[in-house]
């Protein structure tokens, strides 16, 4: 043994990932973290100007509030992922601090209808600033109990479990602790509720990326050949297969279409990018145009939302009609490319401005170079995520951190391309602006294990080495180490026995 | 795996730059449609929480409409003055409904919109005041509209009357009765607006009707002043000789067009009939001018031009009159001659300006916020031709001088001199069991002008079938007259 020994840990990092020289950049963090709290900050005055309202305390007490999270975000990275990219969570603070202002600005014109109509009001921007350090919360400690994405391997069928489960709980419990506003997606639990659906979309990724890394050599050389293309066994895709569809199943029920869209894509890509078979997308692709077919002729509810797409002035004011949809389009056509200015415009009008549609309300007072930027935001933060994915060595990071990052876009393409009619419109919800805890947990859990996997990619395998060598303790003075007796017939190596 | 993987990438990217052409196709291509939908709430509730301009009186100021500001979201909230003396005049202005008449007509001054108002608007903005619309101010004159307004209400009766100054066009009042209260529709309480806009539609009594202006009636005897004027500058004197007899055959037929009560006229001059109303020789000169010369004549007083005063006028015409039969009874304003008030009104008021009609305007001045003037309105002759002669006219002014002397009905006052004309219009399908129309069209002082007015008092008013022009509207054509002339 003339090398010096690893610790286990070690050796495998330095396996996957060569020691380079990489700068932490978490002062480039903390400015552009300062940038971002910038920018809400005027946004808030903004709001307020706008309103024609003195400007209050509460914008100090919500500044004090974001600036306190994202100060304890930063540290929590600083410690405990010192390496990942500096940008992802600016992105997600810039991100989180607009929702949180135009949740603030809805709540302002809600609230001056409720008087108007003197009815009680409760207002959301405070429940999004505590929902916003639960998130944190549960984005430290993912940070802190995952010190290596590759520990969640372990836990892919647990993950992929769980994850149907929670998929599942919602069409399986009654209505009563499941139903909101006629969305059967919640888990009514005693003091709040929740959408498991938000979770067990990550959960799903852990299972997915762990079950096709392990199956991997199999998908790509067992199997027959149909018609020149490679089929991997049945046995091998099984669980895969039933696990997609089991879980699209599940939401067709829960009529949840958006978030079945979004678990589609993600298996897709992540199929993808496992076997490097564009058959994959085309076979995907090919399933997905038959089921949204089959939809469509069963489900009301599907012909009517491709209606409204088609033309939602047209269904304008039928039941379930397009009226949601013209609203948003009218707020956005009136925003124009400049906006009306924050605070200025009509974005309460619009049916839930606070939720599903709160890029209408951003695109109607920010314009479209104020949306154009918001969809950059979100384009940089997925990049990054990208970036990092790439970096990383091990199959399971790569995976993980594709599927992570595509499933942001994904979401933000479902709902957005919803709200302007690229698309028929799914109620999802756009992750960090919109108003919701589930929402936000889960899209923070998210975030944290893609700076996990971005630590990991840039993270030299050693510590770096002190700049001074150090002074090496005289000879003398040296302790006495005790060496450990090999086990009675073990191996003489002292490895530990596989 | 990273090939794949940077295929993703560029895939998001795709979606992103998707999104990003979607909405730029959104905002800024069809943003105009999307913004100026009628279903589009937002520039409609900027307009109406904009402090919306008055509408004033010309004569001491007199505020008809204006604002007072409220705490909701609308800010302002539209107030009428007398809203229901006024509500032909000013219209409506509901959040819920729209707008209606002079509110909807000038909408763009009053709502600040209009371009003329931009530079002002864009000052607004920087000086961080809150932009302003403009103000109208009317020809109305109130005490006219009021002695209007209470002599139609006062015996219940539903019609309109409407008064201008014939020598500029100026109209001093409009009423139409019924009358609705525009203020209920401004009400910025839903359900009050909602509750008072049905109370309103649907009252068979029809109150939103603008029956000054929008509405068409036979016009009776007071048409005869067209076929006066048609037959004096045709040649005839007022000596002209004329039938007494107490009926006329109509050509082409075995019907007989008789006088007022089937009697003989007590005359056998031209201005004797008109002075007595007599409906025989009126058919006959109608027979004998033809289709032609009437229809030329009636271009001149304003029949068949499109006229908005801003709002639109409803058209009168005087019909197809294809026989000798039509022409005949077409001459005492019957058939298909239909005439609205205010047309009924530029008969009597061309004579009074020497033959000329004046268009009729309702507007003085269009301001600035700041009460600085955007337009003002200058007389305007109608069609720049005149209907008739000076001299005729002076002779048809005789005729109708002598006419009011035939005429009963109170309100007359020694000291002004009025010229005028009856007319007691039979209508509906069977017109000898159906209470006339009522009519009166005059101007006074008859020497030198300075009012016309004509009133429709719809089916007899209170008297029934046995209603005249004389002894329903003179009196209430007389009460805005003896109001605009001091008389009280």
């Amino acid at each position: 043994m003339s090398q010096p020994p690893l610790s286990d840990q070690a050796a495998s990092i330095y396996a996957t990932n060569p020691p380079r020289d990489m700068p932490t950049r978490r002062g480039t963090e903390l400015a552009m973290l300062g940038f971002a709290a910038f920018i809400v900050t005027c946004a808030f005055v903004l709001v307020q100007a706008n309103q024609e309202q003195e400007l209050s305390w509460s914008i100090v007490w919500y500044g004090l509030a974001y600036l306190g999270l994202f100060s304890v975000a930063h540290a929590a990275v600083r410690k405990w992922a010192a390496y990942a990219d500096p940008l992802i969570l600016p992105c997600v603070a810039l991100l989180n601090g607009l929702g949180l202002v135009m949740i603030y600005r809805i709540d302002l014109a809600n609230a001056e209808k409720a008087t108007q109509a003197s009815k009680d009001f409760t207002a959301d921007a405070p429940k999004q600033v505590l929902f916003t350090a639960l998130a944190l919360a549960l984005f430290l400690a993912v940070l802190i109990l995952v010190k290596d994405h590759r520990t969640l391997t372990r836990y892919g069928y647990t993950a992929g479990l769980a994850g149907m489960v929670a998929l599942a709980l919602p069409a399986l419990l009654p209505s009563s602790l499941s139903e909101v506003n006629g969305a059967k997606v919640w888990l009514k639990l005693p003091g709040f509720s929740i959408q498991p659906a938000e979770f067990s979309k990550i959960l799903l990724m852990i299972f997915f990326a762990s079950f096709l890394v392990a199956k991997r050599d199999l998908f790509m050389i067992a199997g027959r050949k149909v018609f020149g293309v490679e089929l991997p066994r049945a046995r091998d895709l099984g669980p895969l297969l039933i696990a997609a569809g089991v879980c699209l199943l599940v939401l067709v029920f829960e009529k949840d279409l958006g978030t079945s869209l979004l678990l589609f894509g993600i298996v897709l890509v992540m199929l993808y990018v496992a076997t490097e078979r564009a058959i994959w997308v085309v076979t995907g692709l090919s399933f997905f145009i038959v089921g949204c077919l089959i939809a469509y002729q069963l489900f009301t509810h599907v012909e009517q939302r491709v209606a409204n797409w088609i033309d939602p002035l047209e269904t304008y004011s039928d039941p379930g009609g397009g009226y949601q949809i013209a609203q948003g389009l009218f707020g956005l056509g009136t925003g124009g490319v400049g906006g009306t200015g924050l605070g200025a415009g009509r974005p309460e009008i619009v049916p839930e401005s606070n939720t599903d549609f709160i890029t209408a309300g951003l695109g109607e007072e920010l314009g479209f170079v104020g949306l154009a930027a918001i969809l950059m935001i979100y384009l940089l933060l997925a990049t990054r995520g990208m970036r990092s994915a790439l970096a990383v060595r091990d199959t399971f990071g790569k995976l993980l951190g594709c599927g992570l990052s595509f499933a942001i876009v994904m979401q933000v393409f479902v709902i957005v391309g919803g709200v302007t009619k690229l698309i028929p419109m799914t109620g999802i919800t756009t992750p960090f602006l919109s108003y919701g805890g589930s929402s936000l947990l889960a899209n923070y859990i998210l975030v944290a294990l893609l700076l996990r996997i971005s630590d990991a990619a840039r993270r030299p395998a050693q510590k770096p080495r002190p700049k001074q060598p150090q002074q090496q303790a005289p000879l003398a003075e040296a302790h006495t180490v005790m060496v450990q007796r090999p086990p009675a017939g073990g191996n003489p190596t002292g490895e530990p026995t596989a | 795996m990273n090939k794949p993987m940077r295929r993703v990438g560029i895939a998001m990217i795709t979606m992103v730059v998707l999104l990003l052409v979607n909405i730029t196709y959104i905002q800024v291509v069809k943003a105009d449609d999307y913004r100026t939908d009628s279903r589009n709430q937002r520039v409609l509730l900027d307009q109406y929480s904009r402090q919306r301009g008055s509408i004033v009186s010309q004569y001491d100021g007199q505020v008809l409409a204006d604002v007072v500001a409220t705490n909701d979201k609308l800010k302002f909230e539209r107030r009428y003055t007398d809203g229901p003396m006024y509500a032909p005049v000013t219209g409506y202005y509901s959040v819920r409904y729209g707008s209606g008449g002079l509110e909807r007509a000038e909408d763009d001054i009053l709502n600040g919109e209009d371009p003329r108002l931009f530079v002002r608007r864009l000052s607004d903005m920087v000086t961080g005041r809150d932009p302003r619309g403009g103000n109208v101010q009317l020809t109305i004159n109130p005490a006219v509209q009021a002695a209007l307004y209470n002599a139609m209400t006062s015996k219940g009766y539903t019609g309109a009357a409407v008064a201008m100054n014939p020598k500029t066009g100026e109209i001093l009042g409009m009423v139409s009765t019924p009358s609705y209260d525009p203020n209920a529709l401004a009400s910025h309480d839903s359900t009050a607006q909602q509750e008072a806009w049905t109370q309103f539609a649907d009252d068979p009594k029809e109150p939103m009707l603008n029956r000054a202006i929008s509405q068409t009636y036979p016009p009776g005897s007071t048409f005869k002043l067209l076929v006066a004027a048609a037959e004096l500058e045709n040649g005839a004197t007022a000596d002209t000789p004329v039938s007494n007899a107490p009926n006329v055959q109509l050509p082409g037929t075995r019907t007989t067009l008789e006088n007022y009560g089937g009697a003989a006229c007590p005359g056998t001059t031209f201005k004797e009939a008109l002075a007595h109303s007599c409906n025989v020789p009126f058919a006959t000169f109608a027979g004998q001018l033809g289709a032609d010369k009437l229809n030329q004549i009636a271009v001149n007083f304003g029949i068949g031009t499109p006229l908005s005063i801003p709002m639109n006028v409803a058209p009168s015409s005087l019909g197809e009159m294809d026989s000798q039969a039509a022409l005949y009874q077409s001459g005492i304003g019957q058939r298909d001659v239909r005439l609205t008030p205010l047309q009924d009104l530029m008969l009597s008021a061309t004579i009074a300006n020497g033959g000329m009609a004046m268009k009729p305007q309702l507007i003085k001045k269009l301001l600035a916020p700041d009460l600085s003037d955007l337009e003002t309105f200058s007389p305007q002759e109608l069609t720049g031709t005149p209907a008739l002669s000076a001299a005729n006219a002076a002779v048809l002014r005789d005729m109708m001088i002598a006419s009011e002397a035939n005429t009963k009905g109170g309100g007359k006052r020694a000291n002004i001199q009025i010229a005028s004309k009856t007319g007691t219009a039979e209508h509906g399908t069977d017109p000898k069991s159906t209470p006339p129309h009522a009519w009166y069209t005059a101007f006074a002082p008859a020497a030198d002008p300075q009012i016309a007015v004509a009133v429709i008092v719809e089916s007899g008013g209170n008297r029934g079938l046995e209603a005249t022009g004389g002894t329903v509207a003179a009196e209430i054509g007389r009460a805005a007259i003896n109001a605009q002339l001091g008389g009280g």
